[in-house]
């Protein structure tokens, strides 16, 4: 661990954020912290306000007002260099469809200056743990979605960030590759990289160190998903899940 | 009676198999749900069905008729829902629906008592144009819109894919009402929890059907024993840990605990002897396996990269 | 019917809904109007010339005033021999240079004749055409209105364009042009991105397995966009009426009957595009980049048609626009009637029921 940050653990502090669009708030007060190295599962229902959030905390978008620390930075004066420390993957991949694996890699890599000689070690690892060397030269629209997920969020954390924001990163797959896309995650956590995650699949949820849950712009409940489930007297966070949000 | 009849059926495009040799039949008022990754085929095959493509080989009736030959009778009776929910975004609520109804020579109350228990979710909202609507509420009106000319048979591609836990479970409920009024619904859908909502599924992979059960007897197709696991410490490493075990056939994630398969020439006192002898064991226990487990177990595979 | 109309209304929902592409496809019109009636007209003025006159009598000073006063010309300069003439091109910005023989005057009233030479610069070779067209244009009508009963070596072809157009106002032959090429331009990219969008949003899959047929939506298509771009079109007639003094000599309702059934057919060619295309940039692409080059190039709008080679002139027979600019330059300039372009109307007409024709037939009615 990075002896800086031995004073304070958390990677990300939010002190009452609040994000408004006209009279509609998507962001109401929200305050939470997460742990270095922690998977951090962020749920919650369609437009309850987790995408809006997840802008702020990159920095693509500006609070409204709130305090928010990530690694360390401030997001209004430091969004430059907090852009450095994150790695950010949406649904949508991100990947360059027209551009092969191998070419899309190093792009990205290019991209956050990592030099040439660590690019070119460091994608002949990457293709191998991934086991992806033969293909290395085919085509992103021509490889299998499951390939897709797996190579963007390699992408997404191969210049190392401190924490890597994964916004529904698992639709639509088998049960197999998504637990091979969560292994790499585990993978990721054990090097010492946060997880900030959005799904919408709940059993995904279980997977993560702690969880919180939004509803109309407020997060309800965050807490380790055994502690919410015992809380909340359900089997599984679903449940816990469909009572907060079914009650608004 | 059955809605839909698939016989031997195939369809490539390019050099890619798109379908391989399906046979399919679904039952009159019955949910039938298609499981399945992306990119097994399920899009397309629910496409032959809406007579939107044309089998390379094999035949496909649906309501009765031929998909190629009497295409227009069946699109006249059937209502598909396409996985982008096929809405006009610059289109109100209320306007979107009144456009499908004359599409299909009808007004919206001719048949309103049939979508009013869904379309009463987003009432409130009729003259909001749907672009601006919540995923949970567009795939509300999506279904309305694919109802409203009182179909026979109901296709819907993916209609949860996207959309929070809530809005499916109120989908759900919502198939089940569709469904004692009479008419036929086939539905595919990645999440394997829904298919125990269903009354039949087809477990889809790489472009053929696995097989075709009551979702209670999907399981009996996962022939070997089967623990759940804990560990005290990283779930992650124990996992890694087991996978290097040989009476291990197979180990995966399942929230907090690990699904651990194993061979048939390990007994449950020698399994104990050797988890115990394992760093950070925590607990197991015998398990029954899921649909998720026996889907994996069907997919043949121990664990990452194989 | 009813299915029609529904679908009629929700294409007109979706024209106002999208204010902004309504303010470009009302904006744009009106900006290439100005932009080619005030700037890029061949229109001459003030351009530069000398004069060797050899003979000075009352013929050749009042022809010279002729030319100056029409406001195109100025004078520079006035050579004394024929040695001057190739320093002045060069030195000078002297673009022109008009020669009289000596004894001008007489000549012409004794022959009937008198040699008159005019040298333009050609470097610009179209600005030298013309620099030397309107000269000769001036001169005519000069000689014209002096000397009723004198035979005049010119063709009658300049003789006619000479009459219709007595001030040889560019802006009478470009408001035609224009209008030809932006409404065929707006009116395809309308119908071709409309329904190529509907493939694009997943739209037309629902559409397709709904009861419509390919023609509803064709025709449904069309309807609405008519409107549409025939209010283009009678913004730019007024646009060349009212600011550009363009004449419209000929019927209105004749002239209006034209402009729709010309929209109608740029339509139908957007349609028969979407039908080539599975999204809208192709489409986009289709409709300008192949439409619009050709237009400019073939349909008379630029180039005279008579100039160019037979095989050319046979290419031309396919572009829409030609015909167009033919009833327009017939109706608004000449004043002709039905009479005279009956023909034109016929062949628009055909090319438009061909083009819906060609679009029901190649609209698939599955995804493939």
């Amino acid at each position: 661990m990075n002896l800086e940050m031995t004073h304070n653990n958390n990677i990300i502090e939010v002190k009452n954020l609040v994000k408004k669009f006209d009279d509609f708030i998507a962001n109401d007060n929200l305050s939470f912290e997460v742990k270095k190295g922690e998977i951090f599962g962020f749920l919650g229902a369609n437009g309850a306000g987790k995408t809006t959030a997840i802008k702020i905390l990159c920095g693509i978008s500006y609070p409204t007002s709130g305090e928010i620390k990530i690694d360390g930075l401030d997001v209004y004066k430091d969004r430059e260099k907090i852009k450095k420390r994150i790695g950010y993957m949406s649904q949508k991949f991100s990947l360059y469809d027209d551009l092969t694996i191998i070419e899309n890699i190093r792009f990205y890599a290019g991209i956050y200056g990592m030099s040439r000689l660590e690019i070119k070690k460091r994608s002949v690892e990457l293709l191998e743990r991934l086991n992806l060397t033969h293909a290395k030269d085919r085509l992103i629209s021509d490889i299998p979605l499951g390939w897709k997920q797996k190579l963007a969020f390699s992408v997404a954390v191969f210049h190392n960030p401190a924490i890597v924001f994964l916004d529904e990163p698992t639709g639509g797959v088998d049960p197999v590759t998504r637990r091979q896309f969560w292994e790499l995650i585990y993978e990721s956590a054990l090097k010492g990289i946060t997880v900030f995650v959005t799904t919408h699949y709940m059993d995904e949820a279980e997977y993560c160190d702690r969880v919180s849950i939004m509803v109309d712009g407020r997060i309800e409940a965050l807490d380790t998903p055994e502690l919410l489930k015992e809380k909340y007297n359900s089997i599984d966070i679903n449940e816990v899940f469909l009572k907060l949000a079914r009650v608004s | 009676m059955s809605i839909i009849k698939v016989h031997k059926l195939f369809k490539s495009f390019g050099d890619v198999n798109a379908l391989q040799e399906i046979d399919l039949e679904v039952n009159a008022s019955e949910i039938f749900g298609l499981i399945g990754p992306d990119g097994a085929g399920k899009t397309t095959l629910f496409r032959i069905l809406t007579t939107l493509l044309i089998p390379d080989s094999g035949s496909a009736n649906v309501c009765g008729f031929d998909v190629v030959k009497d295409y227009k009778e069946i699109r006249k009776r059937v209502g598909y829902m396409a996985g982008r929910f096929s809405l006009y975004h610059d289109l109100t609520v209320q306007e979107n629906l009144s456009f499908y109804a004359t599409v299909f020579g009808t007004k919206v109350s001719d048949n309103y008592e049939l979508i009013e228990d869904i379309y009463s979710h987003i009432e409130p909202f009729k003259n909001r144009r749907a672009g601006k609507l919540s995923g949970g509420m567009k795939q509300k009106l999506a279904l309305s819109c694919a109802l409203i000319h009182r179909p026979e048979l109901l296709v819907l591609d993916e209609p949860t894919t996207g959309v929070d836990a809530v809005s499916r479970t109120e989908f759900w409920d919502m198939l089940q009402k569709i469904r004692k009024k009479g008419i036929s619904i086939i539905v595919s859908t990645p999440y394997m929890d829904e298919a125990l909502k269903c009354d039949r599924v087809g477990l889809m992979l790489d472009s053929k059907i696995l097989s075709t059960e009551q979702p209670e007897n999907i399981s009996k197709h996962h022939k070997n024993l089967l623990y759940s696991v804990k560990s005290l410490a990283n779930n992650y490493i124990f996992l890694k840990a087991l996978r290097e075990q040989e009476w291990c056939r197979s180990a995966w994630l399942f929230g907090q605990t690990i699904h651990l398969g194993v061979n048939k020439d390990i007994d449950e006192i020698q399994l104990k002897k050797e988890l115990r002898g394992m760093k950070d064991f925590e607990s197991y226990e015998k398990i029954s396996p899921g649909i998720e487990d026996t889907f994996i177990e069907l997919m043949g595979v121990k664990g990452p990269d194989n | 019917m009813k299915r029609l109309i529904g679908f009629i209304r929700k294409e007109i929902y979706h024209i106002f809904r999208d204010y902004r592409t309504l303010i470009i496809l009302f904006g744009i019109p009106v900006a290439q109007i100005l932009i080619f009636g005030f700037v890029v007209t061949n229109d001459l003025r003030d351009v530069k010339i000398a004069v060797l006159d050899q003979s000075k009598d009352e013929v050749t000073t009042a022809i010279m005033d002729k030319i100056i006063s029409s406001g195109y010309f100025v004078l520079e300069e006035e050579l004394q021999s024929i040695d001057q003439i190739d320093p002045a091109f060069r030195t000078g910005n002297i673009k022109e240079v008009i020669i009289f023989e000596s004894n001008f005057a007489e000549k012409l009233e004794k022959n009937g004749q008198a040699d008159l030479k005019i040298i333009a610069d050609a470097s610009d070779a179209n600005t030298g055409n013309l620099i030397a067209n309107y000269t000769q244009g001036i001169i005519l009508n000069y000689l014209n209105e002096m000397y009723k009963n004198i035979q005049i070596p010119y063709t009658i072809n300049k003789y006619e364009r000479f009459f219709y157009n007595p001030n040889l106002k560019a802006v009478y032959m470009f408001i035609p042009g224009t209008m030809a090429l932006i409404l065929i331009l707006i009116s395809t990219l309308m119908t071709s991105i409309s329904i190529t969008k509907e493939k694009e949003l997943g739209t037309m899959e629902t559409l397709l397995v709904s009861p419509l047929q390919p023609w509803h939506i064709i025709i449904g298509k069309v309807m609405p966009y008519i409107f549409l771009a025939f209010s283009n079109a009678v913004i730019i007639l007024i646009l060349g009426y009212f600011v550009f003094g363009v004449p419209i000599n000929g019927s209105i309702i004749l002239l209006l009957v034209s402009s729709i059934l010309y929209v109608s057919l740029a339509l139908s060619l957007g349609i028969f595009i979407s039908t080539l295309s599975d999204s809208q940039l192709t489409a986009m692409f289709i409709s300008m980049l192949a439409l619009m080059l050709p237009t400019m190039v073939l349909s008379g709008f630029i180039f005279p048609i008579e100039n160019m080679p037979k095989i050319i002139q046979w290419l031309t027979a396919i572009m829409p626009a030609r015909w167009f600019i033919s009833i327009l330059k017939q109706i608004m300039i000449k004043g002709s009637g039905i009479l005279f372009i009956w023909k034109e109307l016929v062949i628009l007409t055909s090319m438009t029921v061909l083009f819906i024709v060609l679009s029901i037939k190649r609209f698939k009615i599955r995804l493939e």
